[in-house]
């Protein structure tokens, strides 16, 4: 679509241009898809609240006056009868970034309009997203069953349970809300609900492959959360 | 009228293709307006009772749902309001209040009426009536999501109030519910009640996300054509901007209302230090209360711009209208606006001050606080240039107006004083912070509020309101809110501490007590006169004068539809096409004293409208 010149409209050059440009009619950033602006702006919006949690943290294990446990010895696993600090997370994170990998390409594949490997991909980002929350379950169990609880914990200040838990959990939510939408997505994929432009079940707008990209934004949104966990609470 | 122009009228906002006068004609089209780069909008339409008014996906509707949900917890406020100044005016009159009744009334009228009150009403009220209407949209770009955020809203405050009918009661730490007394015994409503607030909070916030997001995005990707941003009516901006603000703001109350919850059901120590009660020492241990104030007072401070900024932009538009000029400076105004509204996340510990916090952090946050003012105070200026050499109609709505700006700048005034470090510590907790805070954020707004009723129900209702009622109802509001507060100044100066159940027989605060009893009647008053305005609407919906269409003269869409009250969906068959701002008022040489958004140049040739 080219615009004819019209005396005025073309745009300034440098700064000037730019706000122009944002400013101009209709919309703010051109060509993206409403429900695509809506996922960027709430993930900002979860950034926050995951900002608050972390900064929390830092300011909870800063302000106890009980020491803090030792995260290698803690999250360590026995393997062949040798603790191996930090196993099962590695193994977690490694899954977890993989998932966003079949993600992207689940996007690619979409926009490609390949319907086969748009599904099977999706699909096993939701299996990689489940096996994240599996062996999240597990560590918590694990933990749980060596006495930390949200109150306590054997291996120092109590507020280590409380803080792990509260935001793993959170974040483990998240994750969980994302396989549950990721396994949706998957079955509208392969029942062909965005090549027909089916309409949602609530509501009522059009299936496009757009909604792919949307999820995968939520996807690796997700993913670098929890980057930023492994960091703050295995790592620190 | 060229054949040209008529095509641009009516070309249909679906349509792609470039409209102009192609290029072999030589002069240029003046009336050229971007082509469509936005897909028609399906909406889907209700067709009975429950999808059309219960479970309604029309912005329209739902705004006026959370208006009277709002309007509904403003009168549970109220109530609570008079029941204070009962026991504050005339000690044991109300027979039941005891101290904790006293507490729990405080921390509700507080709550209910910044977060459930204000806030709903000015973006989940007139947010959802406004943006789609002024922008030129349909409607919402996620009717579906809008609706499930009013509902949401509505179950926030179900189980708001039903934190008065369960054992303990609601709350009664103070509205700002700190830790630790917040969830201690001894507190009244420290069991379910401090719960079910915390619950109520985190509902709140994710229902106004949902509507949040739509807002936004309506507003930055769904605009009508030619509608820059540059020409959107203020009230828009000021509803955008608060609306960022609250997407950035309630995350932290989120976090803060859950690690609260999880404190007092899972016994955490988050908020919760070492406490020693009757020679025991508690569970808790470790954790940090003054964590709980920086989380809530990030969300505070503001919170305390989301009501403002909406006020903001809304007196705007009013003083425009009612004076029939543009606004003066309406870049200004709206870089004041973006200005403030990002001022004010730097802003919140000065609620801090006797927190014990390092002079040097009470110094940082004094000078923030203060620039606030340079804005603020350009804000102030420009509307009193709006005024200025004015065709100023002296309506009720303009009444409302004139009153805003007083307050305003009174409430803003002594909020300088609160904003220095040395000047807030003596008066910390007395009520000089209780008169700053109402003025500037209480009856300020409220004025506002007022006024776009007065203004904006001809278009919901395509009926006026009474303009004799609306003027006792003002004068008693505006006159009645000065006898209330201004007092309130002196008795902070005087030392009487805020949130006393009781002033007993201290000698300072003996002297307070004809003030006390003088306020309260006041607000006895102030208080009823606000069922003038029910009574009026009610009394207008039956046999008030017909308002027909643009009532006002006034530029902005919201005016433009093609039937009044407009339908769903707003604009018929034919999207808007917009072709200047929307304060195109009293232009020499214009035949009217407006010149509609939609009219387009070749129509206006001869005046002096600026480009825009």
């Amino acid at each position: 679509m080219s615009d004819p010149k019209i005396e005025g409209l073309e745009l300034k050059p440098g700064f000037r241009g730019m706000a122009q440009d944002t400013g101009s009619d209709q919309t703010m950033f051109k060509g993206v898809h409403w429900g695509k602006a809506m996922m960027w702006i709430f993930l900002l919006s979860d950034t926050f609240i995951f900002s608050c949690f972390l900064i929390s943290y830092m300011k909870g294990r800063g302000s106890t006056p009980v020491e803090w446990p030792n995260p290698s010895e803690v999250f360590a696993l026995n393997a062949f009868g040798v603790p191996v600090p930090l196993l099962l997370i590695a193994i977690m994170t490694f899954v977890l970034i993989t998932s966003s990998g079949t993600m992207a390409l689940a996007v690619k594949y979409g926009y490609e309009k390949n319907r086969k490997m748009c599904g099977w991909l999706v699909l096993a980002t939701a299996l990689g997203g489940l096996t994240f929350v599996g062996m999240q379950a597990f560590e918590w169990s694990k933990l749980i069953h060596e006495g930390v609880r949200p109150w306590e914990n054997p291996f120092g200040a109590p507020q280590f349970g409380s803080f792990f838990f509260m935001i793993t959990g959170f974040h483990g939510t998240h994750v969980t809300f994302g396989v549950i939408f990721l396994f949706i997505y998957a079955y509208k994929v392969f029942a062909g609900h965005y090549d027909e432009g089916k309409r949602g079940w609530f509501t009522t707008m059009k299936g496009d492959y757009v909604e792919i990209e949307i999820l995968g934004l939520y996807w690796h949104f997700v993913d670098l959360v929890w980057v930023f966990i492994f960091a703050f609470f295995y790592l620190w | 009228m060229s054949e040209e122009f008529n095509d641009n009228k009516t070309i249909h906002a679906q349509s792609s293709e470039t409209i102009s006068g192609g290029g072999s004609s030589a002069a240029p089209d003046i009336d050229y307006v971007r082509p469509a780069e936005v897909e028609e909008q399906d909406l889907y339409h209700g067709h009975s009772f429950i999808t059309k008014w219960v479970f309604c996906q029309d912005a329209k509707v739902i705004g006026v749902q959370y208006f009277l949900l709002a309007t509904f917890t403003g009168i549970v406020g109220l109530i609570l309001s008079w029941l204070m100044r009962l026991q504050l005016g005339f000690p044991g009159a109300a027979g039941f209040m005891t101290a904790e009744h006293y507490y729990q009334f405080v921390t509700m009228h507080g709550m209910i009426m910044v977060v459930y009150f204000l806030t709903a009403l000015f973006l989940g009220g007139f947010g959802n009536y406004l943006i789609p209407l002024m922008v030129g949209a349909r409607d919402m770009v996620f009717p579906y999501l809008n609706m499930v955020s009013f509902w949401m809203f509505f179950i926030a405050v179900g189980v708001l109030m039903a934190s008065f009918f369960v054992p303990g009661g609601p709350t009664g730490a103070g509205w700002t519910l700190y830790p630790p007394q917040t969830i201690l015994e001894g507190t009244p409503g420290s069991g379910a009640g401090i719960l079910l607030m915390c619950l109520s909070l985190i509902l709140f916030v994710a229902g106004f996300t949902m509507g949040g997001l739509n807002y936004l995005i309506t507003i930055l990707q769904a605009r009508t054509r030619g509608m820059t941003l540059m020409r959107m009516p203020l009230t828009v901006w000021g509803i955008f901007t608060a609306t960022v603000l609250a997407m950035l703001a309630f995350p932290a109350l989120l976090v803060g209302a859950l690690m609260m919850s999880l404190d007092k059901v899972l016994g955490t120590s988050f908020f919760m230090p070492t406490i020693l009660k009757a020679g025991e020492v508690l569970e808790y241990g470790g954790g940090s209360p003054i964590l709980f104030q920086h989380l809530f007072w990030f969300f505070g401070h503001p919170e305390v711009y989301i009501v403002a900024l909406p006020a903001f932009g809304i007196v705007s538009d009013l003083i425009s209208v009612h004076s029939r000029k543009n606004i003066f400076g309406y870049r200004m105004m709206v870089w004041a606006i973006v200005g403030i509204g990002a001022l004010s996340f730097f802003v919140w510990a000065h609620h801090m001050y006797v927190s014990g916090m390092n002079p040097w952090f009470g110094f940082f946050f004094a000078t923030t606080t203060l620039i606030i003012a340079v804005p603020t105070a350009m804000k102030v200026y420009n509307w009193i240039l709006t005024l200025w050499r004015g065709n100023i109609r002296m309506n009720t709505v303009m009444l409302w107006c004139l009153g805003f700006i007083v307050t305003f700048v009174n409430g803003g005034i002594t909020g300088i004083f609160l904003g220095n470090v040395s000047v807030d510590v003596p008066l910390s907790d007395t009520y000089f912070v209780i008169a700053h805070f109402h003025m500037v954020m209480g009856i300020a707004p409220l004025m506002v509020i007022m006024g776009a009723v007065y203004h904006w129900f001809p278009l919901v209702s395509g009926r006026f309101l009474d303009e004799k009622l609306g003027k006792w109802h003002f004068w008693t509001t505006f006159l009645g809110a000065y006898s209330i507060y201004f007092p309130m100044h002196y008795l902070g100066f005087i030392g009487v501490p805020r949130r006393y159940f009781e002033m007993y027989d201290s000698p300072y605060m003996t002297s307070a007590v004809g003030m006390n009893e003088f306020i309260s009647l006041a607000a006895f008053l102030v208080g009823a006169a606000q069922f003038i305005l029910i009574y009026n609407i009610i009394k207008t919906l039956k046999t008030g004068k017909r308002a027909g269409s643009n009532p006002w003269k006034a530029c902005s869409l919201e005016w433009l539809t093609p039937s009044v009250p407009p339908e769903h969906g707003n604009w018929g068959d034919r999207l808007p096409v917009v072709h200047r701002w929307c304060y195109d008022y009293s232009v020499p040489g214009a035949k009217e004293d407006f010149i509609t958004q939609t009219t387009p140049p070749s129509e206006v040739q001869n005046t002096g409208v600026e480009k825009t």
